[in-house]
Parts: structure tokens; C-alpha cells; sequence
């Protein structure tokens, strides 16, 4: 009764003193008195003094606080210029202002604009608004609200929101969510719990987890400073000079702290001595016999001696220096027990980090492993299958990528412009396979070294021909859109799509070989050809049909790979040059005339190039070097490749 | 007379395939031995394990007096010991003159360094010549070995061999695709040098063999199948049983 | 008989070599023709530049006399010999650019107040040669650089080395025919790779410049030093040329080619065929790192692009075109088509206009290498020296028509037997 009279009278009291008809009803409203208790900072708006009231609103925890918070950081928020009580204000037609009360949100009425003052929070306050506003976001009925809530904080993460979020994740009804919360919550433990124990709590049962924002979490605990004294303290971690820090940082230390001198370096030395030259003489010695530094030095002594230069710092004095202090490490960022702690944590999550990175390297070395079984595929049925070898299957390699680029110049669609590209690319190269075999290759039969020159022979003048036709430039051969993006399994582990799409067609690739050569009428009859030409010929088997369909087939194949590593890479000229060595490389280390070991040839080049890449991931020339040197040494050990054939076969 | 050569309980496996299976094999200083066999018994592999161009799963290879191992050298070396080979097919190196070839053979120091200032003597002209005659090809010293007929090529191998003056000669089929008149020449060459050095052929050609008149083994499925006279090893049941078939 | 065997073997070796006196006859003459012709002492009819460019034709023909011994002779298809061609180049150029730049550094702190320390010299070197690269601090590998005979050893020593280690790993491991010129060409790839990069201590891809500057005779015109690196050039070619040809007139010869032909034949016999091997290999690469020596202070630069894999290739070409197994073969062709190229590429040669297309040179002249390479390879495998044995009366065996060509694969005549 004596709030209705008081408020009877407030109402009164203000109809009186405003001219107008707009007033804040409730002017004695719990949340306009809160807001009236803090009324300068508020109208100051300054991001210094501003914090006690966001932090008084929030403490309320009323449904009001929440909306005032929400249309003050709108720049919803006004107040009269005379009485300073707050209202809501909307801009309405003709310069007035809709009022709307801050308690409760109903329509007052309109005013002019001129009496009130719109509150202009800056960015700075704003985001202090938004901090405050989690812990109402956070038990909004909406349950996407309160995710959005939890996104904020995971962003930008404060003090405040520890007890918000702990009180929220009671009530929270939401399974995910709820995971979610605790989660987060133990995270805000670590970063800003008070108690040692409970962060220690907190980081243990992490244990298992490999993701970022823990890293981000534990990362700043672990912060250590170098420091320096005289005595070691207790439990600081002694760096060792000459070990884990070099002597000049460590004495650039001890000259930041002022417990030694600074070093004379060179260009000091010079300059000093050129300073003090008096005629053909520095400190009466000449000039020109100044040709060592051990010379210098003993003239910037004499002169240091005499006073005319700052005293000379010996590789002695810092020595001596060094030898009188003892450097260590002390944690910045958190108490040592919880600093340890989460040493500790981070240590095993590194140990599992590269257990999931190794997984990640496989699978890169795997993915370049099935590029280079592609490129190898079509010789290992040339060289390895008919024993012809051809230095012009880069070239082949090219022309199928050629082809696709010329294909995507009159298809536009990058789908279609592929499923054409391949067969097309097949059919060319088949084509320049085949007429090779007719023109060059059948006169050179049983002359391997002179069918490699002539073969040279055509893939310089094939690469030279394509420069002709399409420049120097590098052309595109896209992928098309499907193809893009990564598959991706955790926070290091993501493998992209091209690269599983030629994954999955050098398998393809290996099954059309394999279903050829055991299961159809032409695998058959290269097989007899292959392992005794006069034999087969007298079963009424043409070797000279089967030679040029084997060829055209094997270089039909390296078409189709060009297609593949055009996507992969970029298509020139010189793409074929670039895969021709580690292509016979992957023949070779794989046992010639045996498909399988082609494929264990692919996979043993293709990880260990990335292995090597990994340890020197600055450079991948030099790990192609390494590869290249690892090969020819691992010959010495099985001459004949991974999988040898033994025997009167292997001396066919 | 002293043993050469010992082969002991040699096995030699291609993926699985025993080429040769616990083979036992004697020979002495000067002693002309024949080895047959049917298709696939082992006869080449024998000799490549002899010669080192085939290395032995287990057993052991003993050389000479002092009985040294043979399985660790290399094929120049195994030759340098004394063991000269004959192949199946005459292969001279037909770019070059009969007395190039015969030169080459002939038993001098093998290294590249001393080769390179090896010029050569009038003994080791009259050695060329000696031996060129021995294999009737005195008048072809200057034919590069290409133009030869085969025969011819058979004997130029042959008087190669002799050249390197070998304590034990191996020789694959010296009478395949001959003449009778060239079979006859190439049986006295083959004679003649048995009577200082030890001599293996391998032969499928029975009257040949007869016409060496020497002790005879047999081989089959890689080992041993029977050893004695030409007579003795006819009358064996087994052999006739695996050459004539059940 | 006795005497005809006789003088078979014992003939001098200039009896059984006769184009050894022809060669040097012509080479000399050609050598003094130079002279009298170019600018240095002579009437200055051709020019500076063009004196280089016969000059390191020469050391082009030198190289291709050491492929000819390894690939004609012995049988090895090196496509690595270009690599030792290249590292001679390095190793003299890191001298010539050594000396040159200290000359320049110390003129430059001539002019401060108080000379130089050694230090101070070496940091300036170091900084003029490795700013290219973003380095200021001489690598290992330039520790011997300041002396001129310790890089004249290196040419010898480094190219030699690595073949030594190189061949005998490959021939150790009985590695033979186009499985051995594969693994020189992935020898060569990884070399010139590791050289591309800028932390090789090389420069990586800038490689080595201003070679063509001797240091202390900055006074000397190009057109001077142009004909004594001719001469030079000439001198080693015709020594070269000599030595080879007495190593393979002899038993020597005899040996290698028989390796060439069927080598499991000669170990039977009782020759080392991987010592040979090495040697042969070793050797070569000598001879090519002394011929890069002398080619690079004539071209002025190196980078690592000439020690691709395609320049060992183009030395197979020339060999092959020249016709191998013959040594004037493949001076012949060194020279033939070294120059032929240098005209076309050179934009000398004239255009053909087809009407719908003008075939210009500098564009085609590769495509016509390439196919021309191919058609000696299958109808004159005996090159340009072929048409010698037309011209003389040597007499060759029948051989049913088929050739015997100097690799082993070329043995028809023998698989015909079979």
C-alpha cells in the first residue's frame, strides 16, 4: 500500500515538474533506481569508469537489467536532460521520440527529441555490455541463444563468465549444451580459477584431449621468463650457458640487467679508433700496421687505459661474467604447481599429436604415392611388361594433360569437361603410343640403350612442340567444384578431395591392369609374347599386333594420369621431364615386370619423400635429392627391386 | 693324383623350384670327365655355381690343394684361379680379330692398370700363333671373329680357353651344331688337353661321349643319379628308367 | 705366320692409330688458322665473341670424347657426364669469382681510415658473393677458394670422387645396361636439384658469374684472353685426344670393348669387369670436369640448369650423330652439331616462309634436333663417322646384314644364331 502511495506520488511530483506528457511512469522502479545510483558513470559513458554499473546491472539478475543491457548496447537507451531519469527511445516521425518505460517495456508516449539525450555507448563499452549480457543469455529459454552465448565466450573468454556460466549449467536442461557448458567451463577454470587445486582438477580432466583451444588454454600457463642471479632460487629451472642458451643472449641479458658492461664489439672498436687517428697515428701506433684485430685491440687498450675510450670487454671478462651468475627459468603465467601441471598435460598432448600427425604424413605420402604409382603405371607396362623402355612417357603424360586444357577451352563445364577430358586423353595418346611403336620402337626391339635415345629423341622434340603450340606459360586444368575442400577426421588430420579422387583412380587404374592382363584375351597373349615372342607368334599370335596394342595401352594409361596430375598441378611443357626419373625410379625400386611392385615401389617413394620433406620442411629440393640418393643406394641392396624375380625368368 | 675339385651337398633353390639338390661332385688333376643328363637336371646350374655366377643355398665348393672355398670370389676371380668355362653358344667377341681374342685370353696379369700398359712380347706373339694353329685357324689370325662359322667359333672358344691356361676346364656342349669332320677335331682338342688339366663336359650327345671314353655321371632332378664308365651307366636301371621313361 | 701375328701386335701405335696424326694435322692447322684470323695477334677478321664460341666448341669436343670412350667403348650409357662437366665449371668459377671479388673488396676498403683485417675482407667477399641469396657468410664448401691450386684440384679431384663413389656403388651392384643410365641421370638430377637450391652454398639458381674476368688481368683485352683460353682449349683437346687414343689401340682397348659387347664373357675370362668399369668411369669424368674447367671462364657463367639431366642427354645426341666407337666420331660430331646449333638458335638462320606459317628456327631448330636424332638412330647408327668407312678402304665383315652396333643390345648377329 505505502509503494502505491509513494509511487502515486513520485508520478505526481514528476507530471508536476515536466511540461510535457511523456514520463517514466515507474521513476521509482527497482531497476531506474539502480540505474539512477549510477547515473554520472552512466551518462559519462567512459569505458574507465563505466565498469561498476554494467557489473551492479548484472548482479541484479532481473529480466529488466537484461533488457536494459541489451537496448543500451542498441543505443536504445535516453534520458530526460533535466530530471536524468532513463528512459527507452525510439525515433518517431516529426523529430519526437516513443517512449517506452526501462521497467517493463511499455509504451509511454512521445516526446520531442530535444529533451532527451540518447546514450552512444563506444565499442569498447559495448563489448563490456555483451560480457555482462552472457550470464542472462546463457539461461535464455531459446536454446540457440544460449549456444550463441557460448560461442561469445569461447571467443573472448573474462573472469565474470566463470561463475555465470557454473551457476547456468544446473538448470541447463540441454544434453549438448550442457556437455558443452562443463566443458567450458573447465577451460575458464584453468585460465582464471582462483584455487591452485581446482585448476589442477580442471587440467587432468583434459587428459586425452588433442584440441586447439585446450592448447590455447594451457599454452600461456606454462610462459616461462628467463631470469638471472647469483644464487639459484628454490624451485627455478636452471638454464644451462653454452647448453640451452647461447653466451651472447645470455650476456645480453646480464647487460640488460646492468651486472656487466656492454661488449666492445667490432664496429665500436673501429670507430673509436678512427675517432682518436692524430696524424698517421692512433695512440703512437701507426696506422697502417692496424690490419688484425689482435692489433686493434691493443691500441683500444692503450687507449682505454688512458681514459679516451670505455674500458675493452675481453672474451675473458665475459666469461668471468657468465661464470658468476646463474641463468634460470621461472614461470610467468601461472603458480608453479599449476604451471606444471600443465607441462605436463601439454607434453602428452604433444606425444599424441604426433601420433595423429604421423597418421597425417601417411596420408600425404600415400596421396602422393598414388600420383607417382599413375605416372609409373603406364611404364611399368612399357618397361616393365614389354621391356621397352620410353623416355617419352612424361611426354605422353603432358599431351593427356594437354588434352584436358584444350578440352576445358570448348566445354565449360568442368564436370563434363573431365568425364570427356579422360577417354579423349586416352584415345591421343594411345594414338602417338601406337604410331611410335609403328615408326620408332619395332626397328629397336633387343636394343634397349638405342631405343632410350631414340625415345630421348622424340621426347625432345615433343616437349619443344608443345612450347610451340602453348607457350612457356603454365596452363590451368581445373577441377571441378565438387572436387574442392578437404575431408577432414580431427584438428591436424584433413586429407583434400582431388587428392582421394586420385587415390581412388590409381586404384581403379591397378584393378583395369590387373583385370587385362589375367582375365582378358589381349592380357593372355602379352603374357605369351612377352615370355617367348616365337612361341607365341607359332600359336598363330601376331607379336606384332600385341607389341603395338601393349604400347598404345600403356601409353593410353600415362593419357589418363596426365589428366589427373594436370588437376593436381599446373600443365606445361616440361610436367612430363618432372615425373620421368621418379616415375622409372618407382619401376625400378619396385621390381621391373611386376605390377605390385610398382605399387609398393609408388608407396615406398611417395612416403619417404614426404617423410624426408617433414624433417626438412623448408625444402623440398633437397628432399628430392636425399630420395633420389637413397635410391640409388637402396639398389645396392636389392638390385632388382622390392619384389625380384628370381632365376632363368629374371635373365630373360 | 689329387683332388681339385669338391662339391659337397650343394642345393641351389629358384622360387621353390630345386635346381639342384644336395649334389656331391669329385675331380682330379687331369682327369676328363663327361656329365649328362636329360633336359632340366641341372647341368648349367652346376656350372655356374663352379663359376661363381650362381650362389649355392648351403654346401661348399673346395679348390685346388689347399682346398679354399670357391663361394666367396667373384667370377674374375674363380677364373683367375684356373677354372676356364666353355658356353653352350660360342660367344668370341666378333668385333675382334681371332688374335685380339686369343690375346685377351691369354694368361697375363688381369688388372686395369697393368692391362693398360701391356704391350705385348714376341713370346706372347709366338703363344698366339701356337695356339692359333692348335685350333686351326693359323690363317684367320687377322679375320675379325664375326666372319667365322660357327665351328670355327667353337674352336676359337676353345683355343680361348687354353690360352688362359686353366687347371680346370668346363665346357657346355662343344658339339652342338657341328660337322662330323669338326666333331672329330674338336674330340682331339678336347683329348689333347685333358692330359694336362682337368676337364668337365657336359654333353647330351652319347656317341661323342663314348668317343671321349671317359668316366661318366649322370645327373637328374639335380643330383647325382649315377657314376662310372659310359658301359656301366647305360646298364643302369635308373638311368635308362629316366632317360627312356617308364 | 709367326712374323704376321707379330707385326699385328707389335706395330707403334701410331701405325695402328693413323688419325691420331690426322687429327692433330687438323686441329693444329685449324688452331693456327684461329689465330691468325682473330683479333689477340692475329688480323681481326672474326670476332671476340666468336673466338670464344670456337673455343668452347673445343672443350665441348673433349667432353664428347670422354662420353665416346665411356658410352662407344665401354658400353656405359653415361648421362652424367655433363654433371662432371658442370662441377669442373664450379670449381674453377669459385676461384675466379673469389679472387675477383677480393680484388674489388680491397680496393674498396683501400679508402677507409684504417685497413683492412683479414676479417673484414672475407665479410666483404662474402657479403658481394652471397647477397644474391640472402647470406653474408662463406659456406664450407668455399674454404678452399682462395687458391688457385687447390680448386685446379678440386676440377680433378671433385668430379673424379664422385664418380669413383658413384660407380662403384652401381657397378658393385652389377647394375647394367639402360638401369645404369637411368640411375646416372637420377645422379644428375639430384645434383643439379641440390644445386637449385639457394642454401647450397653455390648461389642456387644465379649460379656463378662474371668468369670471364680473370683477377689481375683486368688490363688484358677479352681478345687476348680469348685466344689463350683457345689455345688452351685446342692444347687439352689435342692431349686428350691422344691419351684416348692410346688407351683403347691397346689390349686395354681390346678389353673394354670386349666388356661393351657381352661382359659376362670377360669375367669368365678373368678381368675384373667392375674395376675396368670404374676405371673407365673415373677417368672420364676427369676429363670432363678438366673440359668444364676450361669452358666456363669462355661462357662467363654457370648455373645449375647446365647440369640438368637434358645437357648429358644432348651429349649422348652429339656422340651418336658423330657416330660412336670412333673417337674422331665423336669430335666430329661435338663440333657439327654444338655450332649448327649456336646458328639456329642464335636467330642466324634464315626463316621459311610456308606461306600459311613461317617455321622459324630458334623455335623449330630443337624439334629438328630431336628427329634427327631419331633417324640416325635407326638408319645411320654409325653417325657421321659412317661416312668415313665409305670414303677408306677398310673392309667390314659380313654381317647377314644386320649391324653390330657398340652396345650390348646391338649383338643381333649373335641372337640370330640362337
Amino acid at each position: 500500500m505505502f509503494v502505491v502511495i509513494r509511487r502515486i506520488a513520485t508520478c505526481l511530483l514528476l507530471c508536476a515538474a515536466l511540461t510535457s506528457t511523456a514520463v517514466a511512469k515507474e521513476a521509482d522502479a527497482p531497476i531506474q533506481t539502480l540505474l539512477q545510483s549510477h547515473g554520472a558513470e552512466i551518462k559519462k559513458s567512459s569505458r574507465k569508469s563505466i565498469g561498476p554499473a554494467i557489473d551492479a546491472l548484472a548482479a541484479s539478475g532481473t529480466p529488466d537489467a537484461q533488457t536494459v543491457l541489451e537496448r543500451w548496447q542498441a543505443k536504445e537507451m535516453w534520458f530526460h536532460k533535466d530530471s536524468g531519469l532513463f528512459v527507452f527511445g525510439q525515433e518517431a516521425d516529426g523529430g519526437d521520440l516513443a517512449l517506452f518505460d526501462v521497467a517493463g517495456g511499455g509504451e509511454i508516449g512521445t516526446a520531442p527529441k530535444k529533451d532527451y539525450k540518447q546514450l552512444k555507448p563506444n565499442s569498447g563499452i559495448r563489448g563490456m555490455i555483451a560480457a555482462a549480457l552472457v550470464q542472462f543469455q546463457l539461461n535464455a529459454p531459446d536454446p540457440a541463444t544460449r549456444a550463441i552465448a557460448l560461442d561469445a565466450i569461447e571467443r573472448d573468454a573474462e573472469v565474470s563468465h566463470l561463475a555465470a556460466l557454473r551457476a547456468s549449467i544446473g538448470p541447463e536442461r540441454d544434453l549438448t549444451l550442457k556437455a558443452r557448458k562443463e566443458r567450458i567451463e573447465r577451460l575458464l577454470t584453468i585460465r582464471f580459477a582462483e584455487d591452485d587445486a581446482e585448476r589442477i582438477a580442471a587440467i587432468r580432466g583434459f587428459s586425452g584431449d588433442l584440441s586447439v583451444d585446450l592448447r590455447a588454454a594451457l599454452n600461456p600457463l606454462v610462459q616461462t621468463k628467463l631470469e638471472v642471479a647469483t644464487d639459484l632460487p628454490a624451485d627455478a629451472k636452471v638454464v644451462r650457458v653454452g647448453k640451452e642458451l647461447a653466451h651472447d643472449e645470455a650476456y645480453a641479458l646480464l647487460v640488460e640487467r646492468d651486472l656487466a658492461p656492454p661488449r666492445t664489439d667490432p664496429q665500436t672498436l673501429r670507430e673509436t679508433l678512427i675517432a682518436n687517428i692524430e696524424g698517421e697515428e692512433v695512440a703512437g701506433v701507426k696506422v697502417a700496421t692496424l690490419d688484425t684485430d689482435d692489433a686493434r685491440a691493443a691500441v683500444y687498450a692503450t687507449l682505454a687505459a688512458s681514459g679516451n675510450a670505455q674500458p675493452l670487454v675481453t672474451d675473458a671478462d665475459v666469461t668471468g661474467a657468465l661464470e658468476r651468475y646463474v641463468f634460470f627459468e621461472v614461470f610467468t603465467g601461472a603458480p608453479v604447481p599449476v604451471a606444471l601441471a600443465a607441462q605436463a598435460a601439454l607434453h602428452d598432448i604433444e606425444a599424441k599429436l604426433a601420433l595423429s600427425q604421423t597418421v597425417d604424413l601417411a596420408l600425404d605420402g600415400l596421396s602422393l604415392a598414388s600420383i607417382y604409382f599413375l605416372a609409373a603405371i603406364g611404364l611399368a607396362i612399357t618397361f616393365g611388361v614389354m621391356g621397352v623402355i620410353n623416355m617419352a612417357h612424361g611426354e605422353f603424360i603432358m599431351m593427356g594433360a594437354y588434352t584436358g586444357y584444350v578440352v576445358q577451352l570448348f566445354v565449360p563445364d568442368y564436370t563434363l569437361s573431365i568425364l570427356l577430358a579422360i577417354p579423349l586423353a586416352f584415345a591421343v595418346t594411345f594414338g602417338a603410343g601406337v604410331a611410335m611403336e609403328r615408326l620408332v620402337i619395332r626397328w629397336l626391339y633387343h636394343r634397349p640403350l638405342e631405343t632410350l635415345l631414340a625415345t630421348f629423341g622424340v621426347s625432345i622434340a615433343l616437349q619443344q612442340l608443345a612450347k610451340n603450340i602453348f607457350g612457356t606459360q603454365a596452363r590451368p586444368l581445373t577441377a571441378p567444384g565438387w572436387l574442392d575442400g578437404s575431408l577432414v577426421f580431427n584438428d591436424v588430420i584433413a586429407i583434400s578431395y582431388i587428392r582421394i579422387a586420385i587415390f581412388v583412380l590409381a586404384m581403379i587404374f591397378l584393378a583395369v591392369f590387373l583385370f587385362v592382363m589375367n582375365r582378358t584375351r589381349l592380357g593372355l597373349e602379352v603374357r605369351a609374347v612377352t615370355q617367348n615372342p616365337r612361341m607365341a607368334s607359332s600359336m598363330g599370335i601376331n607379336p606384332d599386333r600385341i607389341n603395338m596394342l601393349t604400347f598404345g595401352f600403356g601409353s593410353g594409361i600415362a593419357g589418363i594420369a596426365g589428366v589427373a596430375i594436370g588437376l593436381y598441378a599446373k600443365v606445361t611443357s616440361e610436367m612430363g621431364a618432372d615425373y620421368i626419373v621418379q616415375s622409372f625410379m618407382t619401376v625400378v625400386v619396385g621390381g621391373v615386370g611386376n605390377i605390385w611392385g610398382t605399387l609398393l615401389g609408388a608407396t615406398l617413394v611417395g612416403t619417404l619423400q614426404k617423410g624426408i620433406e617433414w624433417l626438412n620442411p623448408s625444402n623440398t629440393l633437397a628432399a628430392q635429392t636425399y630420395m633420389i640418393l637413397f635410391i640409388i643406394l637402396f639398389i645396392q641392396f636389392r638390385p632388382r627391386g622390392i619384389i625380384a624375380l628370381k632365376g632363368r625368368a629374371a635373365e630373360a | 693324383m689329387s683332388t681339385l675339385l669338391e662339391v659337397s651337398g650343394v642345393s641351389v633353390s629358384f622360387d621353390g623350384f630345386k635346381a639342384i639338390n644336395n649334389l656331391t661332385f669329385q675331380i682330379n688333376d687331369a682327369e676328363m670327365r663327361a656329365v649328362i643328363g636329360p633336359n632340366g637336371a641341372g647341368k648349367t646350374t652346376f656350372m655356374d655355381i663352379i663359376t661363381g655366377k650362381t650362389r649355392p643355398d648351403s654346401g661348399s665348393v673346395l679348390w685346388g690343394e689347399k682346398s679354399v672355398s670357391l663361394l666367396s670370389m667373384s667370377e674374375s676371380r674363380i677364373a683367375q684361379e684356373g677354372i676356364g668355362r666353355k658356353f653352350q653358344r660360342p660367344t668370341v667377341f666378333e668385333d675382334q680379330s681371332v688374335a685380339d681374342n686369343l690375346m685377351l685370353a691369354l694368361k697375363k696379369e688381369r688388372g686395369p692398370l697393368s692391362v693398360l700398359g701391356f704391350r705385348p712380347s714376341t713370346t706372347d706373339g709366338e703363344k698366339v700363333v701356337d695356339l692359333a694353329e692348335q685350333i686351326g685357324l693359323a690363317t684367320a689370325l687377322h679375320r675379325k671373329s664375326g666372319e667365322l662359322s660357327h665351328g670355327q667359333k667353337q674352336w676359337l672358344e676353345i683355343g680361348m680357353l687354353l690360352a688362359q691356361e686353366p687347371r680346370l676346364l668346363l665346357v657346355d656342349e662343344p658339339a652342338a651344331g657341328m660337322t662330323p669332320a669338326e666333331r672329330e677335331h674338336t674330340t682331339e682338342l678336347l683329348v689333347e688337353a685333358a692330359k694336362t688339366r682337368a676337364v668337365v663336359v657336359v654333353e647330351h650327345d652319347m656317341e661323342f661321349v663314348r668317343r671321349l671314353g671317359c668316366k661318366v655321371t649322370v645327373l637328374h632332378e639335380g643330383s647325382v643319379l649315377a657314376e662310372g664308365s659310359l658301359d656301366h651307366v647305360t646298364s643302369d636301371e635308373k638311368v635308362i628308367e629316366v632317360y627312356l621313361g617308364r | 705366320m709367326a712374323a704376321i701375328a707379330l707385326s699385328a701386335s707389335r706395330r707403334s701405335f701410331v701405325m695402328r692409330y693413323p688419325s691420331v696424326v690426322i687429327f692433330i694435322g687438323v686441329l693444329a692447322l685449324f688452331t693456327l688458322g684461329v689465330t691468325i684470323l682473330a683479333e689477340g695477334f692475329g688480323i681481326g677478321v672474326i670476332s671476340t665473341s666468336f673466338v670464344k664460341t670456337l673455343g668452347k666448341t673445343l672443350c665441348l669436343c673433349l667432353v664428347a670424347l670422354a662420353m665416346d670412350l665411356v658410352w662407344g667403348y665401354c658400353g656405359i650409357l653415361s648421362l652424367g657426364h655433363m654433371a662432371f662437366f658442370g662441377i669442373g665449371g664450379y670449381a674453377i668459377g669459385m676461384w675466379l669469382m673469389y679472387a675477383r671479388t677480393e680484388i674489388i673488396v680491397r680496393e674498396s676498403l683501400a679508402a677507409a681510415p684504417l685497413p683492412p683485417t683479414p676479417q673484414e675482407i672475407s665479410d666483404g667477399i662474402a657479403g658481394q658473393i652471397f647477397g644474391v641469396v640472402g647470406a653474408s657468410e662463406f659456406p664450407p664448401i668455399w674454404a678452399f677458394a682462395h687458391s688457385l691450386p687447390l680448386q685446379l684440384a678440386a676440377v680433378v679431384l671433385v668430379p673424379g670422387l664422385i664418380a669413383l663413389v658413384f660407380g662403384w656403388l652401381a657397378f658393385r651392384s652389377r647394375v647394367t645396361g639402360v638401369y645404369l643410365s637411368i640411375l646416372t641421370q637420377a645422379m644428375t638430377l639430384a645434383l643439379s636439384l641440390y644445386l637449385f637450391q639457394n642454401d647450397s652454398g653455390l648461389r642456387g639458381n644465379n649460379g656463378l658469374s662474371g668468369l670471364q674476368n680473370l683477377p689481375g688481368l683486368s688490363d688484358v683485352p677479352q681478345s687476348t684472353i680469348s685466344i689463350l683460353f683457345f689455345w688452351a682449349s685446342a692444347l687439352a683437346l689435342g692431349l686428350g685426344y691422344v691419351i684416348c687414343a692410346w688407351m683403347v689401340s691397346g689390349k686395354f682397348g681390346s678389353v673394354i670393348r670386349a666388356i661393351r659387347d657381352d661382359e659376362a664373357r670377360v669375367r669368365f675370362l678373368g678381368y675384373s669387369v667392375e674395376a675396368y668399369k670404374l676405371f673407365i668411369f673415373t677417368f672420364t669424368a676427369v676429363i670432363a670436369g678438366i673440359a668444364g674447367a676450361l669452358y666456363y671462364p669462355q661462357a662467363g657463367i654457370i648455373n645449375p640448369a647446365e647440369i640438368a639431366p637434358i645437357a648429358s642427354i644432348y651429349l649422348a645426341v652429339w656422340v651418336a650423330i658423330g657416330g660412336r666407337g670412333r673417337l674422331y666420331g665423336a669430335v666430329i660430331g661435338a663440333a657439327f652439331v654444338s655450332l649448327l646449333s649456336t646458328w639456329f638458335t642464335g636467330g642466324q638462320a634464315p626463316d621459311i616462309n610456308l606461306g600459311f606459317y613461317t617455321v622459324q628456327w630458334v623455335d623449330w631448330w630443337t624439334i629438328l634436333l630431336g628427329l634427327s636424332f631419331v633417324a640416325v638412330t635407326l638408319f645411320a647408327p654409325r653417325g657421321i663417322g659412317g661416312l668415313f668407312d665409305l670414303i677408306s678402304e677398310r673392309r667390314h665383315p659380313d654381317r647377314n646384314g644386320a649391324s653390330l652396333g657398340p652396345d650390348p643390345g646391338a649383338l643381333r648377329e649373335k641372337e640370330a644364331d640362337q
